[in-house]
């Protein structure tokens, strides 16, 4: 079957923030700015995976989310309920404080962990994420 | 400071590192860089390369060659997006570009600017049938 991942969704609160988070802060390229009425396909990759598309999805009233689904959504992105998955990175000392100095809010500084070095860190909706550092061979 | 090991390694790197990305359309050199950084240049060339995976002069061109792009999606012309990201020359421009993307400035430039009005024209396009579909989108 050969399945391969080439499209995910990151619920936001705010396209034009997540975009400075995830562009200006992460260092992501923009993929796809397509609108459509008041729909607003917006949707980056990190550089080195120029097939792999994170949709930056707004959180707001529409044929596919009514104010309830909204209103609930909005409260469990802002509490942090979202880990939507983990990046990796060859150096996680530098990507931490590169981050860090950009002004990305982190739990902690990063921690050697049985399978390699750590950090989580939140974007500006609320949504955490893991950054990580394997040690060799695992 | 951060107790981990090296934490002040990395902060004066990744100090130097922010430079090259804040300044790399200005004539800038290793010197000047590693200067910033408080190091020797070689002491800070192969610190640079162990963190970053290439050399501060390969992360400046690259930095360049990504500005670069950007701008030929937005229809400059291949000079004029050359000259704004501080290549000297249009050959050193041209090199640089093709071994970063595989593409000449002006392919690359064509092929971006078509994929744009593409996008402007037909927006759907490209946007996946079960997310327009979820939001109620039909492609013209």
């Amino acid at each position: 079957m050969n399945l391969r991942l080439t499209h995910t969704c990151i619920y936001v609160l705010d396209q034009e923030r997540a975009f400075d988070f995830y562009v200006n802060k992460l260092g992501f390229k923009l993929n796809t700015d397509a609108k459509n009425g008041d729909f607003r396909w917006l949707t980056v990759n990190p550089p080195d995976q120029p097939d792999l598309e994170i949709s930056l999805m707004a959180v707001k009233e529409s044929h596919a989310m009514d104010k309830e689904t909204v209103d609930a959504l909005k409260m469990l992105v802002r509490k942090g309920t979202f880990g939507f998955g983990a990046f990796h990175s060859a150096n996680v000392y530098a990507a931490y404080e590169e981050m860090k100095a950009k002004g990305v809010v982190f739990k902690a500084p990063p921690k050697k962990e049985f399978y390699g070095v750590s950090c989580v860190f939140s974007d500006d909706s609320g949504n955490w994420f893991s950054l990580t550092e394997s040690e060799p061979g695992k | 400071m951060d107790a981990y090991p090296k934490a002040y390694l990395y902060a004066r790197i990744m100090k130097a590192k922010l430079f090259i990305d804040a300044h790399f359309a200005e004539p800038i050199d290793v010197e000047a860089i590693s200067g910033e950084a408080a190091f020797s240049k070689f002491h800070f060339i192969r610190e640079f390369r162990t963190i970053y995976g290439r050399t501060p002069r390969e992360h400046l061109s690259l930095c360049r060659v990504e500005r670069a792009k950007d701008l030929l999606a937005e229809g400059a012309q291949v000079l004029d997006a050359c000259l704004a990201v501080g290549f000297r020359s249009l050959s050193s421009f041209s090199r640089s570009f093709k071994r970063a993307t595989g593409s000449t400035p002006a392919a690359f430039r064509e092929a971006a600017v078509e994929r744009k009005e593409k996008g402007r024209a037909q927006p759907l396009a490209f946007v996946p049938d079960c997310f327009s579909g979820a939001h109620g989108l039909k492609p013209e």
